[in-house]
C-alpha cells in the first residue's frame, strides 16, 4: 500500500483497472488489494438482523394474521395519526382509498398506489409506528398489515395473511409503474 | 467613452462579458467598486480599532466561527409530532459561496431523526447472493484503501415547489437548498463485494441504514461496481451524525435518498427489494396515471444563487451574479446566464475544477440601473444535456409529482430592487 500512498497517480490507475475488472466480472473480482477484515457470518445468523422483504414474498417470517385482529392494532397504535378511517392526517399518510384514475390529482395510498402488498409487511415491521419502530411483533404485522388491505377491499376480514397468502395478493396499481432503472 | 461603455456588453438588460471576471477589465471592475466603498466609508473614523490594540484568545481545541456569521444557518421546519424526527433542512444557498459546502450547513433528510450510534456496536453486513456472508465493524473498515471524491448530493424533492401552480414567495435556500456539495472519502464498495464474492446473476443490491425507520433502497449493481462508496469522511472529518456517521453508502450523482445513511446492511439479488421509499415515495406520476420508477441520475441543473429570492439590490451599478450548476450523468461544461428572462444568454464563466457529477461555480458581471429584469440560468453537460425550463416539464410530466424536477429558476428584479421567485 505504501507505493499507492507515495504515488497517487498510481492508485488511480489501480483503481480504474479494479473497476473494469469488476464490471466485467463480479464475483471474480481481484480483492488483494484489500486487508480481508470482513467476518464471515451465517446467514442463519443474520435472521433477526435482515429485515427485507424481497417482492415474492422471500424473508416474510412465520406468524399469520386477519384483519379482523388487526383493527385492535390498528386503533391502539396506528389511529392516533392515520386517522380512524385511515384518511390520514398531514405527514401521516393516507392508507386506504383513492383512485390512480380520478379526476384531478389522484390520492396515492396504499390500495390505489402501492405496487405490492408485501412493501405494506416491509415497510410496518421496519419503520412503524413512527413513535415506536419495530415495536409489533411479526404477528401483528401481519394481523395490522391485513387490516390496512381490509380497508382498501383487497382481503376479507377473516382472510388469514401468512407467508405464502400474502405475496399472492395483486395490488391494483401493479402494473402502474415505468422501470428507468437502466437510464443511468 | 465612460467606464461603464467600455465594458463588453455580453447579452441583453446589462449583462457584461464574463472576461471582465478574468484580468482584462478587472481594473474597470475595481474602479467602480471602490467609488461604492468610497461612498460607505465617509462616516468611519480610520482610527486604528480595540481589536488591533490587544492580544486576543489563543488557539482552541475545535474552532468556531464569528459570531458576526451565525445568521447563516440550517432553514429546517418546524418538529412534527406525527413525524418524530423526520423532515429536512436546506442549505443557506444564498449565504455560501465555492463549491464546497461546510458539514454543518449541509442539507439533512431524515425519516425517523438521527440515531445516537455506538460505532463499537454498528456492524455492515453484507449478505445475499454471495458467496460469504460477511461482517465489517468500523475498525475493520478504518484500515481499508480508500478514495477521496467531490460531489454533489441533492434530495430528488429539492426545487419540487416549482412545480406548484403559482410561484411562492421563496429564497434560493427555501426552495433550493436540499443540494450540497462535498468531498466525501470512503471505500470503494466494490473492494468490499469482492470480498464476500458476488455470485453469478446477481443484478441489485438492496441498501439499509441503522436509523429507527431502518430505511433502504434498492440500486443496480452496475452502479454499486461503477463509483459507489461506503463513506466514512465528509470534508476530511469522520461524517456527522445527521450524514450518516459511522458509515453512509454514497451513490455519485444519484437521487439522495439512495445515499443511505448509517449505513449497516448490504443484499444482493436479482430484484430490487421494492421498498416503501422507492414505490410509494420517490416515484412520479405522469398525466397518464402512470408512474416512473428508479429514477435515479438527478438532472442537469443550475440556480442563481445571488442575487436571488427575498435580496434586495441597494445600489445601481455592478454586480457579479453568482450561482451553482450540477449534473448526475457527468460535468457542468457550460452555463448561461440570462437578465431578460430568456430572450437573450451569456456564457457565464465556470470557475476551473470543474469535476464529474460536482458543484461547478459560475459567474457573470451584470450592469444593474434600476431597471426591471429577469434573471435565469441554464446548466449545459458534457453529455449534451441541456436544463430545460419550467414549461418544457410541465409539458412533458405534468405536476402530479414534486420530485426530480431540474427546471429552471426565475428571479424577478423589480426596479426597487427587490429579487422574488417567478414564473416565466
Amino acid at each position: 500500500m505504501s507505493k499507492f500512498i507515495a504515488v497517487p497517480a498510481m492508485l488511480i490507475g489501480a483503481i480504474t483497472l479494479a473497476t473494469c475488472t469488476n464490471a466485467a466480472a463480479p464475483g471474480a473480482a481481484d480483492s488483494n488489494q484489500t486487508p480481508a477484515l470482513g467476518s464471515p457470518v451465517s446467514e442463519s445468523r443474520l435472521a433477526d438482523f435482515d429485515l427485507i422483504i424481497a417482492a415474492d414474498g422471500t424473508g416474510l417470517p412465520a406468524g399469520s394474521g386477519t384483519a379482523d385482529l388487526g383493527e385492535t392494532i390498528y386503533r391502539s397504535r396506528c389511529q392516533a395519526c392515520h386517522g380512524e378511517n385511515a384518511e390520514g392526517r398531514g405527514s401521516a399518510a393516507a392508507l386506504a382509498g383513492g383512485s390512480m384514475q380520478s379526476e384531478g390529482p389522484p390520492l396515492r395510498t396504499v390500495g390505489s398506489y402501492w405496487p405490492y402488498a408485501t412493501t405494506v409487511f416491509d415497510f410496518i415491521r421496519r419503520a412503524m409506528p413512527a413513535d415506536a419502530p419495530k415495536s409489533l411483533s411479526d404477528e401483528e404485522v401481519y394481523q395490522v398489515t391485513a387490516y390496512v388491505l381490509f380497508l382498501n377491499g383487497l382481503v376479507s376480514r377473516n382472510q388469514v395473511l401468512d407467508r405464502d397468502s400474502l405475496p399472492a395478493i395483486v395490488m391494483p396499481n401493479r402494473g402502474g409503474f415505468i422501470d428507468q432503472s437502466r437510464i443511468q | 467613452m465612460t467606464h461603464r461603455e467600455s465594458l463588453h456588453k455580453a447579452a441583453g438588460n446589462g449583462l457584461i462579458h464574463r472576461r471582465h471576471l478574468l484580468g482584462l477589465g478587472l481594473g474597470g471592475l475595481g474602479v467602480a467598486a471602490a467609488g461604492q466603498v468610497l461612498g460607505a466609508d465617509q462616516a468611519m473614523a480610520f482610527e486604528l480599532p480595540a481589536w488591533s490594540r490587544r492580544p486576543g484568545p489563543g488557539p482552541s481545541r475545535y474552532g468556531q466561527r464569528s459570531p458576526h456569521t451565525d445568521h447563516i444557518g440550517r432553514l429546517a421546519g418546524d418538529p412534527n409530532p406525527l413525524y418524530p424526527g423526520g423532515g429536512a433542512s436546506r442549505s443557506p444557498l444564498h449565504l455560501l459561496q465555492g463549491t464546497i459546502t461546510p458539514n454543518s450547513l449541509h442539507f439533512e433528510r431524515h425519516h425517523a431523526g438521527v440515531p445516537a450510534i455506538d460505532p463499537a456496536g454498528h456492524r455492515l453486513v453484507i449478505n445475499g447472493m454471495v458467496r460469504q456472508p460477511l461482517a465489517f465493524s468500523y475498525e475493520d473498515l478504518l484500515a481499508y484503501p480508500m478514495v477521496s471524491r467531490i460531489h454533489f448530493l441533492e434530495c430528488s424533492g429539492n426545487s419540487g415547489t416549482l412545480l406548484g401552480a403559482s410561484p411562492v414567495d421563496g429564497t434560493a435556500q427555501s426552495i433550493h437548498g436540499l443540494v450540497s456539495g462535498a468531498e466525501w472519502t470512503g471505500i470503494r464498495l466494490a473492494d468490499l463485494l469482492a470480498e464476500a464474492g458476488v455470485l453469478e446473476g446477481a443484478s441489485w443490491v438492496s441498501a439499509v441504514g441503522a436509523d429507527g425507520a431502518s430505511m433502504g433502497r434498492s440500486i443496480p449493481l452496475t452502479k454499486i461496481l461503477d463509483d459507489v462508496l461506503v463513506a466514512l469522511y465528509q470534508n476530511g472529518e469522520p461524517l456527522r451524525p445527521e450524514q450518516g456517521y459511522p458509515m453512509r453508502l454514497f451513490v455519485p450523482g444519484w437521487e439522495g435518498n439512495t445515499s443511505v445513511k448509517w449505513l449497516t446492511h448490504l443484499k444482493l439479488g436479482t430484484a430490487p427489494s421494492q421498498f416503501r421509499d422507492e414505490t410509494s415515495k420517490y416515484t412520479d406520476t405522469l398525466p397518464d396515471r402512470s408512474s416512473l420508477q428508479f429514477t435515479f441520475p438527478m438532472g442537469c441543473k443550475s440556480v442563481i444563487t445571488s442575487p436571488s429570492g427575498q435580496m434586495a439590490l441597494v445600489r445601481r451599478g455592478l454586480y457579479q451574479v453568482t450561482g451553482i450548476a450540477w449534473s448526475g450523468a457527468g460535468t457542468i461544461r457550460r452555463v448561461e446566464v440570462s437578465a431578460d428572462g430568456g430572450a437573450s444568454w451569456a456564457d457565464a464563466l465556470l470557475e476551473s475544477h470543474q469535476s464529474e457529477k460536482a458543484l461547478t461555480r459560475f459567474r457573470i458581471p451584470w450592469d444593474w440601473q434600476g431597471q426591471d429584469a429577469i434573471l435565469l440560468s441554464r446548466a449545459i453537460d458534457d453529455r449534451g444535456n441541456v436544463q430545460p425550463d419550467r414549461n418544457t416539464i410541465l409539458a412533458e410530466r405534468g405536476n402530479l409529482s414534486t420530485y426530480h424536477y431540474h427546471g429552471m429558476q426565475s428571479w424577478a428584479v423589480g426596479t426597487d430592487g427587490n429579487v422574488r421567485n417567478v414564473y416565466v
